[in-house]
């Protein structure tokens, strides 16, 4: 969402002394244009369409430069009226993992240090989820084990997000239609977010992110799976370039149990809605009143 | 279970049960659903089955001259393949009504049994989710997933777990 | 005009002051200037490799700089421990050194926000925090409250330093009017940087080690036994170095302050102890972990109850007059304050607060080779701050050093 009003007036003499600190300080260092405009980059919800654009072109030439790839970086808003709700299905996930694998060919994640946004757990049937005892390394040569059951956790989207409020400088928020987005070119990684998420959901790059070229899914969004910088926090953000689109998650198309469900909150007919509606649904953590908008449900 | 012998109708009501049941399963092919998976040169069954050089052989036995790959062990022990198969039409399953079915409506009969799930799969939260969650949803049949004679699912081999914290180091070493 | 020559005098004086001395003082600040110089090379290579250099990892995702932050906005809140006694009851024999308190504050704070600059992933872009030019997510960040509250004590005690000294150099009486207000607004300032320091870890729910009511008095009281402790070593040695009066009364009396205050935080950290232990929920287990090991993993376990250990001497050295007014005893009472909360505040506060993580994992953390040097270099920095403002403080003080009549 854009400020208005007596921000716009502020925002045109910064943006005024910004394109004038710009040249000062190009002719001064020495670097190029583009690492000054992005070192005076404002927050992305503070920035004008005209400013939107050429920050994306930069960053397009950024990641041409980078990986030697073409890369398209959608800014897609939020389509009317929608909530997105998430369900997984504890009955039928099997531990194999392959939501996991297949949310990083989509969200461009680094390979070397390794990030994965999505961690599965596994627990003792007989003593349910008991995180005191859950393991996100087991190797079995087949899953699922005998008396065990398999959690995968990710961003939960929270409505009441103990991350959002925690930032200090406001480079986290919930889009309209739920989704907790991060902007990289404004996080300044200094991790508290991370401290103050209940899920473990949020990562860190540590180091340099590094993706070999061919591995890059080149259909991003600003918001969500574009290559991400060193020093930043990232997170699931239900593949925002995919379900704006109309498109489901990665994650979902690809588990092949069918254990996890997607659809719009706000559509009483949505496959979502139905597993409310119908099914045995419980909230992680919830005396935490996070209020997520990721479920999970028994549906066997 | 004995299955109700068509024979000693008329020919002109097996005409219009045809036609009837032909009907009913457009009416029912509400899903876009992908065609069954069948093993290369398997269909049309009427090829071999076609009422002439194979009689229809009602006794529950083990197959050994064909289809014995097939392994059945789906429910209970007295299950057998006319329970789901026509005997007299190869092509078509049946329902308990004795109504016919093609195989591309084959959820209509695994429905029969399994209600909730037929229920479920119709409103899009059973089985593998692809398509456009505000448009058309991609379908699959029961089949292209569970096999009908043998629907236990085999256990998978996991992908490989993430790194532990502790093993993700600078590159060129740690310090 | 007058009064800016005047302050420009003054300046050039005092950086003067800075760079001359016997070898006793140059070896000192050669060798922080070492430990500056070996944090800037670590720090180097954090900048070219990112944070992975340190062994902070997701799961464990603030370590050693954290720790020190926390411990050194106690120090800087400790200042006041002289304030409230100096101003607040007119207790003549502290009023003189309150100065140094302040100084000690000032170079605490200059370590706190040094500790925050290398713990960001992107330092480049610090200006994101600053109010207007850059977007400050305050009321609703706790860290945003911290970054106004800090550099707002800092900049109340820089100044006042800065007046004093100028009018000791100058020989102007200081405006009462002035300083008064001003010193004793140091007070609920001190009082609210320790408290939102400590609000920034007690807000979190996904922590319940921190999520407890009691956080923010216990880091009050640790800070106010350890942060004096720094500084009755140091009026010792000033006292031994320059002809700098200070009379023992004061000395005594800030170390049985102190000796108060230890026993308040003894007690509330043996408060917690018994609501984690009776109450014997699934949350017991980063109590459990720090204190006693968990799932073989013990590596705090000899740290934390060191800590204790120390604690506990300190508060019974200070305590007892006896063993308070001797001076060898006072001085490893001071030393065991100092380790006791600088341990707690560390390795008590911020590792198992993260250990095991919100999905149940251990990952031991200790600190790299990299953040040591980091942090001595940070120290280094508190400490060139710290000396070279008493080099010029001290002697204004005594009146040694003063504005050139021309």
């Amino acid at each position: 969402m854009k400020n208005d009003g007596p921000l716009k007036s502020r925002r045109r003499f910064l943006g005024a002394a910004a394109a004038a600190t710009a040249g000062a300080l190009a002719t001064l260092t020495g670097c190029g244009k583009n690492e000054v405009e992005a070192f005076l980059q404002h927050n992305f919800r503070e920035l004008s369409k005209e400013d939107l654009k050429q920050v994306i072109a930069r960053l397009e030439q950024d990641a041409k430069r980078k990986y030697g790839k073409h890369i398209t970086i959608g800014n897609e808003p939020a389509l009317q009226g929608v909530i997105f709700g998430y369900a997984l299905d504890l009955s039928r996930c099997i531990g194999c993992r392959r939501c996991a694998k297949a949310c990083v060919k989509e969200n461009n994640p680094s390979r070397d240090p390794q990030i994965e946004w999505i961690r599965v757990l596994q627990m003792n049937k007989d003593e349910g989820v008991d995180i005191a005892h859950a393991d996100p390394y087991y190797n079995p040569e087949t899953v699922p084990q005998e008396g065990r059951f398999y959690m995968p956790v990710q961003c939960h989207q929270c409505r009441n997000a103990p991350c959002t409020k925690v930032c200090p400088v406001g480079a986290t928020w919930m889009e309209r239609d739920g989704m907790v987005v991060v902007d990289y070119n404004w996080c300044i990684g200094c991790r508290y977010c991370m401290a103050a998420c209940p899920y473990g959901a949020r990562r860190f790059n540590w180091g340099e992110p590094a993706i070999p070229a061919e591995e890059i899914n080149p259909v991003t969004h600003y918001l969500g799976n574009r290559p991400r910088p060193k020093g930043v926090v990232e997170k699931c953000t239900f593949c925002i370039q995919r379900v704006r689109k109309g498109r489901y998650p990665a994650c979902v198309e690809i588990c092949p149990t069918g254990s996890r469900k997607f659809g719009d909150l706000a559509d009483p007919k949505s496959e979502i809605r139905y597993i409310l509606e119908n099914k045995r649904v419980f909230i992680f953590k919830e005396e935490l009143n996070t209020k997520p908008k990721f479920f999970y449900f028994y549906g066997v | 279970m004995s299955i109700p012998s068509l024979h000693r109708f008329p020919g002109r009501v097996l005409r219009w049960g045809w036609f009837l049941a032909a009907m009913a399963c457009l009416g029912a092919q509400d899903i876009q659903v992908p065609p069954p998976p069948f093993t290369e040169g398997i269909f049309p069954c009427t090829a071999c089955h076609d009422g002439t050089n194979l009689k229809v052989n009602r006794q529950r036995r083990e197959l050994k001259d064909m289809h014995s790959d097939i392994v059945l062990k789906h429910g209970p022990e007295s299950r057998w393949c006319l329970d789901c198969h026509d005997p007299l039409n190869r092509d078509r399953l049946h329902l308990a009504s004795g109504e016919l079915i093609p195989f591309t409506v084959s959820y209509e009969l695994c429905g029969q049994c399994h209600g909730e799930k037929l229920r479920d799969w119709r409103a899009g939260v059973h089985g593998k989710r692809t398509g456009s969650w505000n448009g058309q949803k991609q379908y699959l049949l029961c089949v292209n997933c569970h096999n009908p004679h043998s629907p236990h699912f085999q256990a998978l081999k996991p992908m490989p777990p993430p790194v532990t914290p502790g093993s993700i180091q600078r590159k060129g070493g740690a310090l | 005009m007058e009064m800016l020559r005047a302050f420009a005098r003054f300046a050039a004086d005092s950086l003067g002051r800075m760079l001359s001395g016997n070898r006793y003082y140059y070896a000192w600040v050669g060798f922080l200037l070492l430990l500056i110089a070996a944090g800037s090379a670590a720090y180097l290579g954090q900048l070219r490799d990112g944070l992975i250099v340190t062994h902070m990892r997701d799961q464990v995702s603030w370590g050693f700089y954290i720790g020190n932050f926390t411990f050194l906005v106690g120090v800087a809140a400790a200042a006041i421990m002289l304030v409230i006694p100096a101003y607040v009851y007119d207790w003549e024999p502290i009023r003189e050194i309150t100065i140094l308190g302040e100084v000690l504050a000032v170079s605490a704070l200059v370590m706190c926000l040094c500790f925050v600059l290398v713990d960001i992933g992107r330092p480049d872009r610090f200006w994101h925090i600053l109010p207007l030019v850059g977007r400050l997510n305050f009321p609703t960040s706790m860290l945003a409250w911290d970054v106004i509250v800090l550099n707002l004590y800092l900049l109340l005690n820089w100044f006042v330093v800065t007046y004093l000294l100028y009018c000791g150099y100058t020989r102007i009486h200081y405006v009462k009017a002035i300083v008064l207000p001003l010193v004793l607004f140091s007070i609920p300032m001190a009082v609210s940087i320790h408290t939102v320091t400590a609000f920034l870890f007690n807000g979190l729910a996904s922590r319940p080690f921190w999520n407890s009511a009691i956080l923010a008095p216990r880091f009050l009281a640790s800070a106010f036994c350890s942060g004096p402790a720094i500084l009755l070593v140091l009026l010792q040695i000033l006292r031994k170095v320059t002809s700098l009066r200070i009379k023992d009364e004061a000395i005594f009396k800030v170390a049985e302050l102190m000796a108060y205050t230890m026993g308040f935080t003894l007690f509330l950290t043996f408060a917690e102890a018994f609501k984690e232990f009776y109450s014997n929920t699934e949350h017991l287990v980063y109590t459990k972990y720090l204190w006693f090991g968990l799932q073989g993993h013990h590596t705090l376990v000899p740290f934390a109850w060191a800590s204790a250990g120390c604690g506990l001497a300190a508060f019974l050295l200070l305590l007892v007059p006896r063993t308070r007014k001797n001076w060898v005893t006072l001085n490893i009472g001071c030393a065991l304050i100092y380790a006791s909360v600088y341990i707690e505040k560390g390795m008590g506060l911020i590792i198992p607060g993260l250990t095991p993580d919100p999905l149940g994992e251990i990952y031991v953390y200790t600190p790299s080779l990299t953040e040591l040097l980091v942090a001595a270099g940070i120290f280094g920095v508190g400490f060139l701050v710290f000396t070279l403002m008493l080099k010029v403080a001290v002697p204004i003080m005594l009146g040694e050093m003063t504005i050139p009549s021309d």
